[in-house]
């Protein structure tokens, strides 16, 4: 077996006395694209921070194509950093800055692009994600927040990363846009042979981009699977979940 | 015991938050020395520094240099003493009122800005993106605004040098009858070039920490709208502190023995 794109063995994180990630295992095979699910407040923005190493774990591993990164200088970091894309839950577009620039922030960082070569990526990218070219010279502000989602998606595929990350993509669409999204994202991603981690707490489109699904509660990974499967996984948990029913094991405590 | 308790609680909270500070500082400055350089980004903080507090400046300093012309003159007038008038004016100016006051209104209009700005981009996730992005949020944000603050405060305060001594002469000449030429005369007599220098040390110190503490708050600034406020007030309030309680310091160093 190959070494698989993203490995986490026993992740702890808390905050003060609050145990927000209790040993979390995961793996990510090349190609995949791992959704976690799970509800507000379950640690799964933590954990997604873990990987990207916004955030330091207490304790336990994590391994980018078999390289432990919790330890790493912040040069060696900066280098990692080339290998991953962010889609970030509000986008997260510099406002300071046009459209373009934003969309080209990091390649032009790493390589010296005259500023027509950068302009030409960006609406190069725009195209891929369905907007016109002349929203390149506008400012982030001036936009939907579709159209928002889909710059900051340009921005997260455009330096050509390895492993994208999305930290729920369709929260604050309405379901058509949510949908143009979900479908953008599987076309940015499958057709490159990308991997993918998202969380997301949206069902619709965590079935749509996702080929497996592992589900977070009270920090801990309580059930893994294939996409297909999680309408049947016979967890009780999972199962509340899934359907989004005010009672069951998770509201009621048990 | 709880009274105890709750002052060492104080006394470990401040020395933490010291050195955070410190942390943070260090960090800003080693990684802002090492290639790349974001060289727009310096110019763009020194235009915002330097040229945007033009008219701040100005106007305090030809409104400090005139009252303090006026008052020198009701005051001395006591003990006949007008004719040190030209003195008292240049030296309150470049020692002390040109370095302070520049430093205070700076605090005002940049801090505030640079923790309002940053720590808007902190609670929008664009700090964290600046990241993904293989960008050191410290390189790219924190150390030109710093860089910029410890090379324009100093010019800043040779301006208001100057335009403090020239609002003295305004109304030294215009309202209180002195001649320009022996006024001009005694205004230079007993400068010395250490008069100058000290307020401008003072202005780069000042100007160090007006950009720090704006940086510093923004950046750990947390929990949307009321978070950057907070981050704003606070570093406004911090850096308005540091600089009384630095020039002071300074002072006693340049001239304390």
């Amino acid at each position: 077996m190959s070494t698989p794109k993203i490995e986490l063995k026993d992740v702890k994180k808390s905050f003060g006395s609050k145990v927000v990630l209790d040993g979390i295992s995961l793996t990510v095979p090349k190609g995949e694209s791992l959704v976690i699910i799970g509800g507000s407040g379950t640690g799964k923005s933590v954990l997604l921070k873990c990987v990207l190493g916004l955030i330091t774990p207490d304790s336990g591993s994590i391994k980018i194509d078999g390289e432990e990164v919790t330890k790493l200088s912040a040069r060696k970091r900066e280098d990692l950093m080339r290998k991953f894309g962010m889609l970030f839950q509000g986008g997260a577009l510099f406002d300071s800055l046009t459209v373009w620039e934003n969309i080209t922030f990091a390649v032009r960082q790493q390589n010296h692009l005259t500023k027509p070569q950068a302009k030409e990526l960006a609406v190069e990218k725009l195209k891929s994600v369905g907007l016109a070219a002349e929203v390149a010279v506008q400012r982030p502000a001036e936009l939907s927040g579709g159209m928002q989602k889909r710059v900051a998606l340009a921005r997260a595929i455009c330096a050509n990363p390895d492993i994208i990350f999305f930290d729920e993509p369709t929260t604050g669409l309405d379901p058509i846009m949510a949908d143009v999204i979900n479908e953008l994202i599987i076309e940015c991603t499958k057709g490159l042979g990308l991997t993918t981690l998202s969380i997301t707490h949206d069902m619709a489109s965590a079935c749509k981009i996702a080929s497996h699904i592992a589900m977070i509660y009270q920090g801990k990974i309580i059930w893994t699977g294939r996409a297909q499967e999680i309408y049947h996984s016979k967890n009780a948990y999972v199962d509340q979940f899934v359907h989004g029913r005010a009672h069951g094991p998770i509201t009621d405590g048990k | 015991m709880n009274f105890l308790a709750t002052i060492g609680r104080i006394f470990l909270g401040f020395l933490a938050s010291v050195g955070r500070l410190a942390i943070f500082t260090f960090n800003a400055i080693i990684s802002g020395l090492r290639p790349p350089y974001y060289g727009r980004q310096i110019l763009r903080q020194m235009i915002e520094i330097g040229y945007y507090s033009l008219p701040v400046i100005g106007l305090t300093a030809i409104f400090t240099g005139a009252v303090l012309a006026l008052q020198s003159y009701s005051g001395f007038s006591r003990f006949n003493a007008e004719s040190s008038i030209a003195t008292v004016v240049v030296l309150s100016i470049t020692r002390e009122l040109g370095p302070v006051l520049s430093g205070l209104m700076v605090a005002g209009r940049i801090g505030a800005a640079f923790a309002a700005e940053i720590g808007t981009m902190r609670v929008t996730e664009q700090i964290d993106a600046l990241t993904t992005l293989s960008t050191s949020p410290q390189k790219y944000l924190v150390f030109p605004r710093i860089l910029a603050g410890v090379l324009m405060l100093p010019c800043l305060v040779i301006v208001a040098d100057i335009i403090g001594v020239f609002g003295g002469y305004l109304v030294s000449i215009h309202k209180l009858g002195f001649a320009p030429g022996p006024y001009l005369t005694s205004t230079f007599d007993f400068l010395k070039r250490i008069d100058v220098t000290s307020g401008l040390t003072k202005a780069a110190a000042f100007g160090f920490i007006v950009s720090l503490m704006g940086c510093y708050h923004g950046y750990h600034s947390k929990g949307g709208a009321q978070g950057v406020g907070t981050a704003t007030t606070n570093a406004v309030v911090s850096a308005s502190i540091l600089i009384l309680l630095s020039n002071y310091f300074i002072t006693a160093l340049f001239f304390g023995s």
